[in-house]
């Protein structure tokens, strides 16, 4: 990929070289318009955003927990996780509107419904599963219309699944190179975060004799979050740089360690008791908040930089011309 | 075919795909398109900077500019390529008597969005406020946006933004406003030497072939349509251009791809993703008791 401008005169055509480090791949020179991105930034705010992917994915396995806790007779773990569910699902919906430009009209986002739109399709989701998780919530809590609580747990947790992993194709359908490079495995990656994030809440505040399941569902998830991602990394080509460099890689290291060490902690947690419980149950939590926060800015550092838009484009352009297909560049 | 774009956009009897071809090899740089578009959309002003870099203080498109001159000073050769009669030693040998012996070309290019086929803007907006006119171009209803900014990250060529003190997204109308009554877009207009052409897209697509042609012809052996394909990735632009380099020295993408192209898999990727998320928490539960 060394030489993937046209030959020919070109004078002093400006370009950027990667950012004056030596990478593994051999050096990709690249035209530019003096270095100025081609992509827009994300306009999202990193809080605003990674909040509602890291609340949404504990909101979801949290309403799992729930329902197999209440299948299992675990009443204390049941509670936890419903009391998490409702509680981060009401928070992640706070942080969208947050990041709207016009949040009085955050109601327009069921104006429509837009099989296109990723956020269409989760508006409706959320529409739907915010008040179960709420009403299962509160029906525990209450103490009363058990059977009502038990209906609003199960549909809760029916639609789960697709609220932990949704946010993945929401941030993957977008012309953002990290992102939507990884839009086969970031679902998975999202749904392991998401499991240890549900886990490592009721770890954290539910009593240990009753959280068996969440230590499991720790370990599990931990090894599909990890394994996804560096499948993830694999797969997606120049664009797998930015989770290596810079600021993502700070939060991605964090991630690792504390969702690993968490995780091995859950593991340990049924002889050491409620310290270690609470210990691995933060360790869970923070290490899913800042994979997010890590994906979020290895998706703006991908979009700031020419590079990674056009050197792929280039060579699927280079490809394309060898196997003879017609088309030619521009 | 591509002239089908607003009737599978539900309007019954459009009228013929309308858009721009812009002939960036006749663009001499006047930013009249940009002041033309300023007045008649009341855009408001979006910073007053020298940025150092040629003539362009405009730096690109956003939301409060959406025509945008490029200017790219290049050095080229004295005798350009394309005359094969020219022996270049004796080119060369002239050249050693000029000072800095070689020329500078300039490159102007007024850019602009591109109203895709498959404009990924429109389907991934949430709300509806991006919608298909009857002229098969891609307008923003100011007054349903709600600035969630999902278009901002959606778009390939990084066109539509957000206003940051008014929280909306803007970008260019193709005059949806002037183009209802039967007016030209207030750029195509002012242009003086037509190089932003307005008019039916077949129409100017024909007329873009045999312009490339002739440059061709007159050894401009560099120039090449970009957008013009309804076979690209975007399924073409309405908006298309006559570029004289690579279209990403222009700033320009060399091969976009609508994101949406993919969501099929995205959502099928997403769905195996949830039954394994299930079968976790299930597996959780399986087995001991504690
Ligand atoms: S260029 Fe960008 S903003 Fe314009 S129609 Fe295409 S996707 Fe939308
Ligand atoms: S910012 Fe406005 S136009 Fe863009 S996707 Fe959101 S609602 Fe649609």
């Amino acid at each position: 990929m060394s030489e993937v401008t046209r030959g020919g005169p070109n004078g002093g055509r400006r370009r950027r070289r990667g950012r004056g480090e030596r990478a593994m791949v051999p050096d990709a020179e690249f035209a530019s318009y003096y270095g100025r991105p081609v992509l827009k930034r994300p306009e999202w705010q990193p809080l605003d955003v990674a909040g509602y992917l890291w609340l949404g994915g504990l909101a979801g396995a949290s309403s799992l927990l729930a329902a197999g806790a209440d299948v299992t007779a675990r009443p204390a773990l049941a509670r936890t996780a419903k009391l998490g569910s409702a509680g981060a699902i009401t928070l992640s919906l706070a942080a969208l509107v947050h990041d709207l430009g016009r949040p009085a009209r955050f109601l327009n986002m069921l104006r429509v419904f837009k099989p296109t739109s990723p956020m269409s399709v989760g508006s409706w989701l959320l529409a739907a599963y915010a008040p179960l998780t709420m009403a299962a919530a509160a029906a525990d809590v209450a103490g009363r219309y058990r059977i009502a609580g038990a209906a609003a747990t199960a549909s809760a947790a029916a639609l789960a699944p697709a609220v932990a992993t949704y946010t993945a194709v929401l941030i993957c359908d977008t012309a953002v190179p990290s992102w939507h490079e990884g839009y086969r495995e970031m679902p998975f990656v999202f749904a392991g975060s998401a499991a240890t994030a549900a886990a490592g809440w009721a770890l954290a505040a539910a009593p240990p004799g009753q959280t068996g399941p969440a230590r499991r569902t720790a370990v599990l998830g931990a090894v599909l979050e990890l394994g996804a991602f560096r499948l993830m990394k694999r797969n997606m080509g120049l664009a797998a740089e930015t989770y290596d460099s810079g600021r993502p890689r700070g939060w991605l290291r964090a991630a690792e360690g504390l969702t690993a060490g968490g995780a091995l902690l859950a593991a340990l947690a049924h002889r050491r008791g409620r310290v270690c419980a609470a210990l691995a149950g933060t360790a869970l939590l923070a290490g899913s908040a800042a994979l997010r926060l890590g994906v979020f800015h290895a998706g703006v550092a991908s979009a700031e930089d020419p590079r990674y838009t056009v050197v792929p484009q280039r060579e699927r352009l280079a490809a394309r011309s060898r196997t003879g297909k017609p088309e030619e560049a521009g | 075919m591509t002239d089908d774009v607003a009737r599978e956009a539900g309007h019954a009897d459009p009228p013929p795909r309308m858009g721009f071809f812009t002939d960036t090899s006749v663009c001499i740089g006047c930013k009249a398109c940009e002041v033309a578009c300023k007045e008649w959309n009341a855009i408001p002003e979006d910073g007053l900077e020298l940025t150092g870099m040629s003539y362009d203080n405009t730096q690109g498109l956003g939301a409060s500019t959406w025509r945008h001159v490029a200017f790219i000073e290049q050095r080229v050769p004295a005798a350009p390529g394309g005359h094969e009669d020219v022996d270049v030693f004796d080119a060369a040998r002239d050249l050693a008597g000029s000072p800095g012996g070689d020329q500078v070309r300039w490159l102007m290019s007024s850019d602009v969005c591109k109203h895709c086929t498959h404009a990924a803007c429109l389907d991934v907006c949430p709300t509806g406020s991006l919608f298909r006119t009857e002229f098969s171009t891609v307008v923003v209803q100011e007054d349903i946006c709600n600035g969630c900014g999902y278009c901002v990250s959606a778009c390939p060529y990084g066109v539509i933004e957000r206003r940051p003190d008014d929280g909306r997204a803007w970008k260019c109308t193709l005059c949806y406003d002037r183009l209802g009554v039967g007016m030209e877009p207030a750029c195509a207009k002012a242009c003086p030497t037509d190089s932003i052409q307005f008019g039916p897209l077949e129409e100017l697509r024909e007329r873009a072939a045999d312009r490339v042609a002739h440059l061709h012809a007159t050894g401009e052996g560099d120039a090449r349509l970009y957008g013009e394909d309804p076979q690209d990735g975007v399924g073409g632009d309405g908006a298309f251009f006559l570029l004289l380099d690579e279209p990403e020295v222009y700033g320009l993408p060399p091969d976009p791809v609508v994101t949406t192209r993919d969501l099929a898999g995205m959502w099928r990727h997403a769905a195996a993703a949830a039954a394994t998320l299930a079968a976790l928490a299930a597996a959780g539960f399986a087995g001991r008791s504690r």
